[in-house]
């Protein structure tokens, strides 16, 4: 079991009995969550398990029809992912939504954008192009990006893991209370992939719980410190990596094993 | 970051990323691969699209200064300036519109439509030229969020939403108008404000009007407002992936809508100025003003498939028009092959735009 555990508090987002009905389609059937502080917890289901559904209700893009969701201890009620994102929640998502025409440093800012003080934000909204360069500077340099010389080289000109790590920069940068990464190492290379998983550690190591939602059983095992498995719409078994191999983790995700006594929840 | 920072217990690297041990340890590493000379420049002109507008103005004016009569003198080149003035301002409009991967059709129609108004109230109503500017300004404003509310409430194309807004802004027109012009001379009676943007002024030997003045402040006004605001990136950032920039926490609706709607206040006010260039109100005039600014824009290096483009591009774009057309009039040329330079120019410049999305590939 890995130090985190050891301190745990309240849990930083707990959710409990959440359900989503589609039709006559249950896509989450009274799922329960629990993401601790200072965690990497991984995400895993088979396909159609609904952890997707799941990941998108703490997220604000799903709005349960039942069950209730605690972050911090406080109940919590989000519309959509722009209100969950005001309360310090970020995404990673797997097409990174990022615009290809800016520039890293308008990308890092997009919607989130600083004015100059004085008369001309205040009249003039003018952009403080100065401050958000420095800042995204600062924010890529913590993350080891710092061989991003250039902070106006548009999006599209760089490589997949280099947006992967503007994306996660950006998420990194603003985030408050969490982050989700779907799919982070899926579009990417095996020499990209080890560095997008290095990146992933450190925003940890800064504090920073994360969700990690992947299919890739290596990398799950590698990063997590607890493993979230899915089945039929809720929450199966939260198992310890260390604990666990990997078939035995996939068996329970489909269904040919029953959760040991040892899992942890 | 290496393995030795992670937590302890943890399982290291899988087996068969071993041999990265000893490949670069940067998390991104930004080198440039070896490029040919063209890649250079196909890099160069990416990163700064409005280049290719700027030399081909350039040379021009070189080339039909050399070989044209009278072309190089102050008249003429300030009578290019007067000439591209409404075009220019229906540019502005059209290039907030297709940075948006929009287009607007409708643009000529809501200027007609403002003029008509401005005229018919100003002029043939008695009201005061005070009101009948602002309401006139409106009526395009009111017309471009009709556009704007189509576009974004119902998610119909633009091309298709602002197809059927041309025709019914020139029904609309003729409807008002009666099919009539206003005269001259009756505007100068009843409301000579409307040709406010007619005025003349001399500056060193040549003649400007203040309509063109207003164009190039327009220019530079709106080249703040898309560098320099939260809002102008947000143009940029719809029209290059509306789904990542609703999920980067933009109102893509509200973007968009204000977008319309402020492309329709330009378009009126590009009335208010040709009220002045003409010097009448005509119902029939302008018929393929829209079609001419999207020529602007286009040949001003702007991308139709939206995101990328500049709006010091459409004034070059105007401009090289301009040129085009004078320099072969003054060259002795027949009319049409001013259209075949124009339409000659309208496929090479998207040919390039192409060429230079391959960089991103």
């Amino acid at each position: 079991m890995s130090e985190t555990q050891t301190a745990v508090g309240t849990p930083v987002l707990k959710g409990r009995g959440l359900t989503k009905r589609y039709g006559k389609v249950v896509a989450m059937n009274h799922a329960d969550f629990d993401l601790l502080p200072g965690e990497i917890l991984a995400v895993i289901g088979d396909n159609g398990a609904g952890k997707s559904t799941m990941v998108k209700a703490i997220c604000g893009a799903v709005v349960p029809d039942e069950g209730t969701i605690e972050l911090d201890g406080e109940p919590v009620h989000f519309t959509s992912p722009i209100d969950a994102q005001s309360k310090g929640i970020e995404i990673v998502y797997q097409n990174l939504a990022l615009s290809p025409a800016l520039s890293i440093a308008d990308n890092l800012f997009l919607g989130r954008e600083i004015q100059r003080q004085g008369f001309l934000g205040k009249y003039l909204k003018m952009l403080d192009k100065k401050a958000m360069h420095k800042i995204a500077r600062e924010k890529l340099n913590e993350l080891g990006l710092a061989t991003i010389q250039n902070i106006n080289q548009l999006v599209e000109t760089l490589s997949g893991g280099q947006r992967q790590g503007v994306a996660v920069a950006r998420a990194a940068a603003f985030a408050k209370k969490f982050v989700v990464m779907d799919e982070p190492t899926a579009a990417l290379g095996v020499k990209e992939s080890r560095k997008v998983l290095d990146l992933i550690q450190d925003v940890r190591a800064r504090g920073m719980p994360i969700v990690l939602i992947s299919h890739n059983m290596p990398h799950v095992f590698e990063l997590a410190d607890r493993i979230h498995i899915h089945r039929l719409g809720r929450r199966l078994c939260v198992v310890d990596p260390n604990e666990i191999s990997m078939s035995d983790a996939v068996a329970l995700m489909t269904g040919a094993m029953q959760p040991p006594k040892a899992a942890l929840v | 970051m290496t393995e030795a920072t992670g937590a302890p217990g943890r399982r290291s690297m899988q087996d068969f990323e071993a041999v990265l041990t000893g490949s670069t340890t940067e998390v991104a590493t930004f080198d440039e691969p070896k490029r040919s000379p063209i890649q250079h420049v196909q890099h160069f002109l990416h990163a700064n699209p409005t280049i290719v507008p700027v030399v081909v103005l350039i040379a021009s004016v070189l080339i039909f200064g050399a070989i044209a009569n009278n072309f190089f003198t102050p008249f003429n080149l300030t009578l290019i300036v007067q000439q591209v003035t409404i075009i220019g301002i229906l540019g502005i409009a059209m290039t907030l519109i297709i940075l948006t991967a929009g287009i607007d059709l409708s643009v000529a129609a809501i200027m007609v439509l403002s003029t008509v108004v401005m005229g018919g109230l100003g002029v043939n109503l008695g009201v005061p030229s005070v009101l009948a500017i602002p309401i006139g300004l409106l009526c395009g404003i009111a017309c471009g969020a009709i556009n704007g509310g189509l576009v974004t409430l119902f998610r119909l194309p633009p091309f298709i939403v602002t197809l059927g807004t041309w025709k019914i802004f020139f029904a609309l027109v003729l409807w008002l108008s009666g099919g009539q012009s206003i005269r001259s001379q009756d505007i100068d009676a009843q409301a000579p404000i409307l040709k406010l943007f007619g005025g003349t002024f001399q500056l060193f030997g040549a003649q400007f009007t203040t309509g063109s003045v207003a164009m190039l402040l327009l220019f530079i006004v709106f080249w703040y407002v898309l560098n320099w605001t939260a809002w102008g990136r947000h143009v940029y950032a719809v029209g290059d992936d509306r789904e990542a920039a609703a999920l980067s926490g933009i109102n893509t609706n509200r973007v968009l809508m204000s977008v319309y709607a402020v492309a329709g206040g330009l378009c009126a006010f590009a009335g208010w100025v040709a009220i002045g260039r003409v010097g009448s109100v005509s119902p029939q005039s302008f018929f393929e003003g829209n079609l001419d600014a999207i020529t602007a824009v286009v040949i001003g290096g702007t991308s139709l498939f939206g995101g990328r483009g500049s709006i010091i591009g459409t004034l070059v774009g105007a401009l090289i028009v301009g040129v085009f057309r004078s320099g072969l009039n003054l060259s002795g040329v027949d009319v049409l092959w001013q259209q075949f330079a124009v339409g000659a120019l309208i496929i090479i410049a998207v040919a390039i735009d192409q060429w230079l999305r391959k960089v991103s590939a």
